[in-house]
């Protein structure tokens, strides 16, 4: 079964169907949502779990994908594949894992995500890369033709990603409470490593109207543009205001620069891999990053007691700031890795040792 | 810092080949950014490294601590760098260290300290280092006796792996599950073996590499990781191997990296290394089996697998840099700290020629034997990997149709067809995943390749009476997923009934062409400078011209690289190919280089313009060829595979530099080139090509005995021979295949006695415009590439040389050569015979080249693009002697005799230069590992006339004091002219002293065995003696002639005599 993604400046790519084909019960933004590129060449089922993903179609420039399967749920980032469709070179459809439940394919037909193979990923990625990221949609059948273009930037989603609820885990001494905004789950399993409580709030929750006291808090990864994320931005600035001890990862990090005034702006396609350098400003340490995310910091709008801690080394954006006294730090990239390289691991133990 | 020691890796050998000269070139590219001195001691004269362009000073002298240490003292360098020649120069880096040499000069190691190659050197220490981390190595021991084997396997627990020493070629090793069969085994074992070692048994565990770069401030990455195809057992240089890895998951392949970083952190290594893992694919257990703390042949796959310039960044950390202020040099704007991504997967096959040694065992284990490798890029498992198989230029097309014998599943070179041949059979994917351990996922897509071949269409009627077109339903897009899969025009065309020229157009008129791609370390997130490309049939857009250099009117042209480093073509045509295409750019042509061999320097991607890192089929050139438009193609520096494909792109009407492919045609068909000769009055021996036994063995009694032999080419493999008898005739002819009209066999008259001259040289126009002469020190009937070879000629009569050069002009003008060209010739009693024309650069191009000062490749070039070249060179009144010796790798092939043959058996070579032949000679058997005797030599001289021959020789080595001792027959014939020696029993002969007791303590230093090729069964204890010399490491030579200027050597020459002079010294270019 063929099927094209087309892009909105018109392109169109044609390939061949894997994944879930449309029919009338299905949602009707599947197959449509913001294309971006991933460079990693492992961690796809991490990748298609990850909430940061919730509104793209995922193109990864690997070339054979579906390699390892899918394994159970318990290492996924969360409990259903996020993105909106998935576009690859080749597909595998043997995978070979011992743990392994099911093919890539399954996996998507059971959680009804389109997915095209046989693209041209080099040529679409290179496009991406010149031009930006790009809307688009998936069509895999007469029906899906008809489906509207999602735009996961103008609405607020985080909703979407969020828990419903107050969630707890572990019984470390220290609680340290998770604003979850598309919170990756290995944010939690990094956490608890460190023999912490975590209490998980979902992503407009204030944690001071809860009655526990905590000790610190981490402001969670998540899709979509921070300046839609209003409320958490506000329970954030009271947080700082507070001298709550406070880590942003990702997106959390673009919402703290948000909730002290400064500024965050749309890169051209992002940063999307697991083979990202960054350097420690402080010390000059270099460390490779999985990254995940299409809106930075502006370094130049934050004031003068913030300082600039990590930066990136290809195209020198900021990678992550810290308050000059007070316990506040933030990284664009993903300590918790997951999909990839789990170098900047040690920043848990930072931020753990401050509370 | 102001002046950096480089060492380099010398000749060629199974276990460190070309890589070192890729690794080498590059350190030294770095060093000269810098504005540093740099001075290089390499013998390896076909290197690129040993070019003026690279390196400040070059000593083509033995990579040893003795040479070493006296070029340090006279050169004062500053600091020093081991780790780019491989383990030859970290071992005599390692002993220049506990001497204490660099501490006396002043010299700092540049890179990893010495104490980490120390550790990572020593087994025993490794493992107490990693034990300090909580990182596990392969658990076991040595035991020599029994109880200590049981004591060990308490220890570990069963199953184990018992191995034994290689003396018993592998028997005695295997897998034991209980104290029964240990003890079984291991009395077995000990009873040959003084001991063994008892392993835990890792059964079919993955073995994952990754390539580490760490600078001295701590920043590390890893730039590539690699995943063996074959699973634990099969070293990672006979496996295949892809890369990225392919069945690990994140968790794995994060895991591994990061134990990797652990590790080098640990070691302190400030460069590159490289690091194995065993892992459990049931459980994610897993083992570090070893660190390479230096440049490898891994790393050197992984610099041309990821695009990142592995040796040029490792020196430049060596020289103090930090990785983040080092520029990603293929985008020339991002970091140099950075992983590189691939949006491609790789696959590196081992080029494998055992059927060249007589003897060789034919499985493959833990141990190299494979001379050279290929690597194919492509964007899904079975496109690179068929890629690979036609890159190996072992005339397979594909992985069917080569009759191979599928009885076995063994760990053999041949594994991957007999797998194929077993799907075709109806064998599933696990049942042969039992038996080998290799991942299922990669046994499902060559089951894949596999079916997709069974299943094409072969019926004749479905092509339709237009040849150029397939017209049944649906063959277009048969034709385009056969190409996805990787399957060439020649197969298919074949496989419809049609030519591939047919079919190459009909794929054509559909619009099944490859695309081109960038290879650009970071997965198209920013765009490269450079332009490593590929071509794959999973695409939709090239990128060729948005990033092409040069304006599209300049003139381009396309250099053929030489393909797999193979016994009897490597290195020296890399030399070949990266000079003509320097050339080329110096003459302001765009220069286009095509080429699959990751251990080169011509598959860097900043030799040429454009680097197609691609298959050398008439094919691929020809995909690219159309591509790129308006060029022109230069075939003449690749070795014999770019000029196979002369007649092929001639036909195509392509534009071809230098001579005209219809004169290569004339000297390569032996027909037409034996009438030229017959027309231009120039003697030839003897020949005829003959289709049946009879026939040949009826040629062979009209010109008599001895002839040689030369079957046709099959893929089984077969050698050429020299016959004696009638007898030996048709042994050899039923051996090497069945002779048919198909498969001819050509016999030709063999010289005794003769000695074998060479000339190298550049036309012009048909005229001759340089030459070199050179002499076999060898007699004829030792190949040329095994051969000792001398420039200037020392023992050549004036009247022969101008013979030689008359004939050679003569055949200059008939086929109006322009370029390069290589006659071979034999001389007798004052005539010549012209034995081979080659109208190509030579293997020897690279040694005449430096050793007259003149670059050869770099005149033929200029010539071929018209230039108006003249003056007189001087060739052959040197005031200094260059010697060029083989070097054998004949102690990584098991069971091989090493005796010398017509075939050739060599995998380098080295060339040293001396005042005199004698120097140069000892120079040169020095740096290809020779240990000069101290106190006694063995003699065992077959025939009266050799040991007539080695009287004078053996009586001298008798005056020198050395203790002789002789077999029964050259014992007595020495005892009757009064030289002094003892008489050691041949192993037949069933008694003691035996030579083999006095081989195995190590109370011969030398071992001159001369044999008679016409005797067979004395050969067997030849045979016994040559190898247990081999396998015990002790000097032995099998030629007469080469004994004897040995000797001659030894009596005249001590160590001290041998002059530490640089190249430039003896060119007379120092002053």
């Amino acid at each position: 079964m063929t099927g094209k993604l087309i892009l909105s400046d018109g392109t169109e790519f044609i390939g061949e169907s894997f994944g879930f084909q449309h029919s009338t019960s299905a949602p009707i933004e599947s197959g449509s949502g913001e294309v971006v590129f991933n460079t990693g060449m492992v961690g796809y089922p991490e990748s298609l779990t990850d909430p940061s993903y919730f509104g793209q179609i995922l193109v990864l420039t690997y070339p054979l994908v579906g390699n390892y399967g899918v394994p159970k749920k318990d290492f996924w980032e969360s409990g259903k594949i996020q993105v909106k469709g998935l576009i690859v070179q080749n597909y595998i459809d043997h995978p070979s894992h011992f743990e392994s439940q099911k093919t890539l394919a399954e996996w998507l037909k059971d959680e009804g995500i389109p997915a095209l193979q046989g693209i041209d990923t080099r040529a679409l990625t290179i496009k991406l890369r010149e031009h930006g990221v790009m809307l688009g949609r998936i069509i895999v059948s007469q029906q899906s033709s008809a489906i509207r273009q999602y735009d996961p930037n103008a609405e607020n989603v985080l909703p979407y990603v969020s828990v419903d609820e107050v969630e707890t885990y572990g019984s470390g001494k220290r609680n340290i409470v998770l604003i979850d905004c598309g919170a990756k789950e290995n944010i939690v399993r990094s956490l608890l490593k460190r023999d912490v409580r975590v209490t998980r709030v979902p992503w407009d929750f204030n944690p001071k109207t809860l009655k526990l006291k905590f000790d610190g808090v981490v402001v969670s990864n998540g899709p979509g543009d921070p300046k839609q994320a209003k409320k958490t931005i506000k329970v954030v600035e009271q947080l700082l205001r507070e001298g709550v001890p406070t880590f942003g990862i990702c997106l959390g990090s673009q919402i703290l620069a948000l909730a002290v005034g400064g500024n965050t702006y749309k890169l051209k396609f992002g940063h999307r891999g697991q083979n990202q350098p960054v350097q420690d400003v402080t010390n000059k340490k270099a460390i490779i990053t999985s990254q995940n995310h299409g809106f930075a910091v502006d370094m130049k709008s934050l004031e003068s007691e913030w300082v600039e801690w990590f930066v990136n080394l290809n195209d020198g954006t900021n990678e992550g700031i810290r308050h000059k006294k007070k316990p506040f730090l933030a990284v664009q990239f993903h300590p918790e890795a997951n999909p990839g390289p789990v170098d900047a691991g040690y920043l848990f133990d930072e931020f753990v040792s401050y509370l | 810092m102001k002046k950096v020691l480089v060492l380099g890796s010398g000749a060629l050998k199974i276990g460190e080949a070309g890589e070192f000269d890729y690794s080498g070139s590059q350190a030294l590219k770095a060093l000269k950014e810098e504005g540093l001195e740099t001075v290089l001691i390499n013998p390896n004269i076909a290197t690129i490294q040993t070019s003026k362009e690279l390196a400040g000073k070059i000593y083509f002298l033995p990579v040893t601590p003795y040479f070493v240490e006296k070029i340090i003292e006279k050169e004062k360098p500053d600091g020093v760098m081991l780790s780019f020649g491989g383990q030859t120069a970290l071992n005599c880096g390692l002993s220049l260290e506990k001497a204490g040499v660099f501490k006396k000069y002043g010299v700092k190691v540049l890179g990893t300290p010495v104490r980490s190659i120390e550790i990572t050197e020593d087994r025993e220490l490794f493992a107490k280092e990693l034990a300090k981390i909580n990182i596990k190595v392969p658990k076991g021991g040595f035991a020599s006796t029994i109880e200590e084997s049981v004591k060990i396997s308490k220890r570990i627990g069963y199953p184990l792996l018992i191995r034994s020493g290689f003396s018993l070629g592998g028997l005695g090793s295997g897998v034991v599950d209980n104290k029964e069969e240990l003890i079984r085994m291991a009395t077995n074992a000990l009873a040959h073996v003084p001991q063994i070692a008892v392993e835990e048994y890792l059964k079919h565990w993955k073995e994952v590499e990754y390539e580490v770069v760490r600078d001295k401030a701590g920043n590390k990455i890893t730039v590539c990781n690699m995943e063996n195809m074959d699973p634990l057992g099969i070293h990672t240089g006979e496996s295949i191997v892809v890369a990225p890895s392919q069945t690990l998951n994140n968790y794995q392949y994060h895991f591994l990296r990061k134990l990797s970083l652990k590790v080098i952190e640990h070691l302190g290594i400030v460069g590159e290394c490289n690091i194995q893992f065993a892992l459990n694919p049931q459980n994610n257990d897993c083992r570090v089996i070893e660190v390479n703390a230096r440049l490898s042949r891994s790393s050197a796959l992984a610099s041309k697998a990821t695009g990142y310039p592995l040796a040029y960044i490792a020196a430049k950390i060596g020289l103090g840099y930090s990785l983040p202020n080092l520029k990603n040099s293929v985008t020339l704007s991002t970091s140099a700290f950075f992983e590189p991504s691939l949006d491609y997967i790789v696959v590196k096959i081992p080029r494998w020629d055992l059927q060249k040694f007589v003897g060789a065992y034919e499985q493959i284990g833990s141990e190299m034997k494979s001379v050279g490798e290929v690597m194919a890029i492509g964007r899904s498992f079975p496109e690179s990997l068929q890629k690979a198989i036609r890159m190996l230029e072992t005339g397979q097309d594909g992985l069917l149709g080569n009759g191979i014998d599928d009885t076995k599943l063994l760990p053999t070179t041949q594994r991957l067809f007999v797998i194929a041949q077993r799907f075709v059979k109806g064998e599933s994917v696990d049942s042969i995943y039992q038996a080998t351990g290799i991942d299922p996922w990669f046994l499902y897509q060559i089951k894949e390749i596999v079916d997709f071949e069974k299943n094409l269409p072969s019926d004749k009627r479905q092509v339709t009476s237009n040849p150029t077109s397939l017209k049944f339903r649906g063959a277009s897009k048969l034709v385009m997923d056969a190409k996805k899969l990787g399957f060439s025009d020649q197969l298919l065309a074949k496989t419809f009934k049609m030519t591939e020229e047919e079919l190459r157009k009909f794929r054509k008129k559909n619009g099944i062409v490859p695309k081109v791609k960038h290879i650009d370390t970071l997965a198209g997130e920013f765009p490269a400078k450079t332009n490593y490309l590929y071509l794959t049939y999973h695409g939709e857009e090239s990128e060729i011209g948005d990033r092409g250099q040069g304006t599209v009117d300049s003139k381009k042209a396309i250099v053929l690289g030489s393909g797999p480093y193979r016994i009897g073509s490597s290195v020296e045509f890399d030399w070949c190919a990266v000079t003509a295409a320097q050339t080329l750019k110096a003459k302001g042509l765009q220069t286009i280089m095509i080429n699959c061999n990751p251990e080169t320097v011509s598959t860097d991607y900043d030799i040429a313009d454009k680097l197609y890192f691609e298959e050398l089929t008439f094919e691929r050139v020809s995909d690219i060829y159309d591509m790129e438009q308006n060029t022109s193609l230069v075939l003449g520096f690749g070795g014999q595979v770019s000029n196979n494909l002369a007649m092929d792109c001639f036909r195509a009407r392509y534009r071809i530099l230098g001579t005209s492919p219809e004169s290569i045609d004339k000297a390569e068909d032996r027909n037409k080139f034996s009438k030229l000769l017959d027309k231009l009055g120039i003697e030839q021996p003897v020949w005829q090509s003959l289709k049946t036994i009879d026939d040949a063995l009826t040629f062979a009694k009209k010109i008599g005995y001895p002839v040689l032999i030369r079957p046709s080419y099959v893929l089984s493999g077969s050698a050429m021979n020299v016959a004696y008898s009638g007898s030996d005739l048709k042994k050899y002819l039923k051996q090497a295949s069945n002779v048919s009209s198909e498969y001819p066999v050509v016999i030709s008259k063999f010289v005794e006695g003769a000695k074998e001259i060479e000339i190298d040289g550049v036309a012009k126009k048909g005229q001759l415009l340089i030459y070199a002469i050179t002499e076999h020190i060898e007699n004829a009937g030792v190949h040329s590439g095994d051969a000792t070879i001398v420039l200037p000629p020392q023992k050549l009569y004036l009247k022969t040389v101008r013979k030689i050069k008359d004939a050679t002009q003569k055949v200059l003008r008939e086929l109006n050569i322009n370029g390069p060209f290589n006659i071979q010739f034999l001389a007798k009693d004052l005539k010549i015979l012209v034995i081979e024309l080659n109208l190509r650069a030579s293997r020897s191009f690279p040694f005449v080249s430096k050793v007259t000062g003149y670059n050869f490749v770099d005149m033929a070039v200029r010539v071929m693009l018209g230039e108006n070249i003249t003056g007189d060179f001087k060739t052959i009144d040197l005031d200094y002697v260059g010697v060029k010796a083989p070097q054998f790798s004949f102690n990584r092939i098991k069971g091989a005799d090493p005796r010398l043959r017509v075939e050739m058996s060599s995998t380098g070579e080295v060339a040293c230069f001396g005042d005199d032949l004698r120097e140069a000679y000892l120079k040169s058997l020095l740096a290809t590992g020779f240990k000069i005797p101290k106190n006694s030599v063995f003699l065992s001289i077959g025939g009266q006339i050799n040991k007539v021959a080695l009287l004078e020789s053996a009586n001298q080595l008798a005056i020198l004091g050395f203790k002789i001792y002789a077999t029964e027959h050259t014992s007595k014939f020495l005892k009757d002219v009064k030289v002094n020696n003892t008489r050691l029993y041949k192993i037949s002969e069933g008694k003691h002293p035996s030579v083999l007791d006095f081989l195995q303590k190590g109370q011969i230093d030398l071992a001159i065995n001369i044999s008679e090729p016409k005797s067979e069964r004395v050969e067997t204890d030849g045979y016994i003696i040559r190898r247990n010399c081999i396998d015990l490491g002790i000097p032995l030579v099998t030629n007469l002639q080469a004994a004897e200027l040995l000797i001659s050597s030894l009596v005249s020459k001590k160590m001290e005599d041998l002059e530490i002079k640089s190249w430039d010294e003896y060119l007379g270019l120092d002053k």
